[in-house]
């Protein structure tokens, strides 16, 4: 028993850990892409002392920025910690918190992996909480990450932050809809099990995606929409918003909200990697069973959440940004009609199929 | 004037969509992000400077190593903002350049006045003052932008030269014909 919950804190700090690590290297990729594609080269001076002075890997290394991240956490750790004076003191300190903390919860029904017994060939997910209500629990905590958005911006007592915090909730809840009615046909396909394991042992030899391609459409613009990711950065909008949400906020609470923002980030892409790019499976292929083959089942998962993450990045530096009528439009008349429209076809189709066999 | 009424097509059902356009979109951005960067990482790397430019004036020598200025205060007198500062001297009659006319004692360029004109260089009778390639100038004080005779020389340095007026009237001085 003791052991048990002993491995599963030591599970849960990996998992942890590699997230954050991840958020840390998303902002770097951000900042990366955004730079090549406006021809910059971006973060390329930042050195540790022993690692960086190593003749060839040091500099390539320092070229890549790969210390960047570390400079930017110790920069927002360091700072100031200002207090306005003007502030709600005890929302405008809880807001970070809600903010991050929904972030790093939904990460622990995501399973990323998956480990195959040598002896019996059962197959079990590496996953911190195998839940069968799985993506009911990342729905319902995901969301309440806008908490610390709205908070953040009402505590602040301050226009741009308020108006940011409006637009948050709205936005939220407009695509919060669509973002449910579109993984419900996925579900149906995959005999009603809300169980996120099952969802991808199913996809081992055909990708939801191509089967559901609008599903996967309405979902990934609606996930774009709940991180808060251009072109729907409704709440942050600098060019009309100052910073939204996070105009008074400085130093150590803004990195929480930043680095919340890019778990946000991470996990939808998980989510979306598991619902629609099957996983951590390739089809055609099985993965050998014992250690080995559940480290690369890791890998593949990794893999495949870093193209999205890195999508996430190029649509940014790609689009402009919506104006906020034009967000509620879509939400409400394209993105919901369609959705329904969606899930009346598939629901119908399924019936018909199992008619049918 | 005539008006003209542009027929604004109605969008096509693709484009209504809005999803070609993103798609090429991203397609634009994708193949900037091959690209070489433009920019120029500036203290490292260094911009070609063409010839011609008009960097900061400096005061050079002759490939022998004399200083060519003769203090005719023309460029002083030609310089819009008045930044330049001669203060001439003649040359002691046991020097080896006795024959030129004067030197200047010392030459101050204020580089906070400079205007980067050139005009200095232009009315120079003796390609004594150039504009070279320096364009970035920084001090701690305005004392330390008043860039005298020593570090515009140090600036300066040595230009090729194709006439070396002087050593001709030396020439001449020696054969017997100190007035050409």
């Amino acid at each position: 028993m003791v052991t048990d919950s002993l491995e599963l804190v030591i599970k849960a700090f990996l998992v942890i850990g590699a997230v954050m690590t991840m958020a840390g290297y998303a902002v770097l990729l951000e900042r990366k892409v955004a730079a090549r594609v406006q021809g910059r080269p971006g973060p390329n001076r930042t050195q540790i002392p022993i690692l960086g002075s190593i003749p060839v890997i040091g500099t390539f290394l320092t070229r890549l920025g790969v210390f960047q991240p570390a400079a930017d956490g110790l920069k927002f750790l360091f700072k100031e910690d200002p207090l306005p004076g003007h502030v709600n003191k005890f929302y405008y300190v809880l807001a970070p918190m809600a903010a991050f903390i929904p972030a790093m919860l939904t990460m622990t029904v995501l399973p990323f992996g998956a480990i195959t017994d040598p002896v019996t060939g059962a197959t079990s997910p590496l996953v911190l909480a195998d839940l069968d209500i799985g993506i009911l629990f990342i729905l319902a905590v995901s969301s309440l990450g806008i908490y610390g958005i709205i908070l953040g911006g009402w505590a602040s007592n301050s226009k741009y932050p308020f108006l940011g915090g409006v637009r948050a909730s709205a936005q939220m809840i407009s695509y919060e809809i669509a973002l449910g009615l579109s993984i419900l046909p996925v579900f149906l396909w995959f005999g009603g099990s809300l169980n996120l394991f099952n969802v991808v042992q199913g996809q081992s030899q055909v990708w939801t995606i191509l089967v559901q391609p609008v599903s996967a459409l309405i979902f990934l613009i609606a996930i774009f929409a709940e991180t808060n990711r251009l072109p729907f950065d409704m709440p942050e909008s600098e060019t009309d918003l100052v910073a939204g949400y996070n105009t008074e906020y400085g130093a150590f609470k803004f990195g929480l909200f930043f680095v919340g923002e890019y778990t946000h980030i991470i996990i939808g892409s998980g989510v979306f990697v598991v619902l629609f790019l099957g996983g951590w499976t390739l089809p055609f292929i099985t993965l050998p069973a014992g250690l080995f083959g559940a480290v690369l089942s890791v890998l593949i998962f990794l893999a495949k959440v870093f193209v999205i993450v890195f999508f996430f990045m190029w649509i940014r530096w790609t689009l402009p940004r919506f104006r906020y009528d034009q967000v509620m439009n879509l939400g409400w008349n394209k993105l919901l009609p369609l959705a329904l429209a969606n899930l009346v076809f598939y629901a119908i189709a399924i019936a018909v199929i199992e008619q049918l066999n | 004037m005539a008006t003209k009424v542009v027929e604004r097509k109605p969008l096509s059902l693709a484009e209504r969509t809005f999803l070609p356009q993103i798609v090429s979109g991203l397609r634009v951005t994708m193949k900037n992000m091959f690209k070489a960067p433009v920019t120029l990482e500036y203290p490292d790397e260094r911009p070609d400077i063409p010839p011609g430019y008009r960097g900061v004036p400096t005061l050079v020598k002759d490939p022998n190593g004399r200083e060519k200025c003769v203090s005719c205060q023309l460029c002083e007198f030609v310089c819009p903002p008045k930044a330049i500062r001669i203060t001439p001297a003649e040359i002691p009659e046991d020097a080896e350049t006795a024959h030129v006319e004067k030197a200047p004692e010392e030459f101050e360029i204020n580089m906070l006045r400079c205007i980067y004109c050139g005009l200095c260089q232009e009315v120079c009778p003796e390609e004594a003052i150039f504009l070279q390639d320096i364009f970035s100038v920084t001090g701690t004080s305005r004392e330390e932008l008043v860039f005298k005779k020593d570090k515009l020389y140090a600036l300066g340095g040595t230009l090729p030269d194709s006439h070396f007026k002087w050593d001709k009237k030396k020439a001449d001085e020696l054969a017997g014909n100190p007035h050409h």
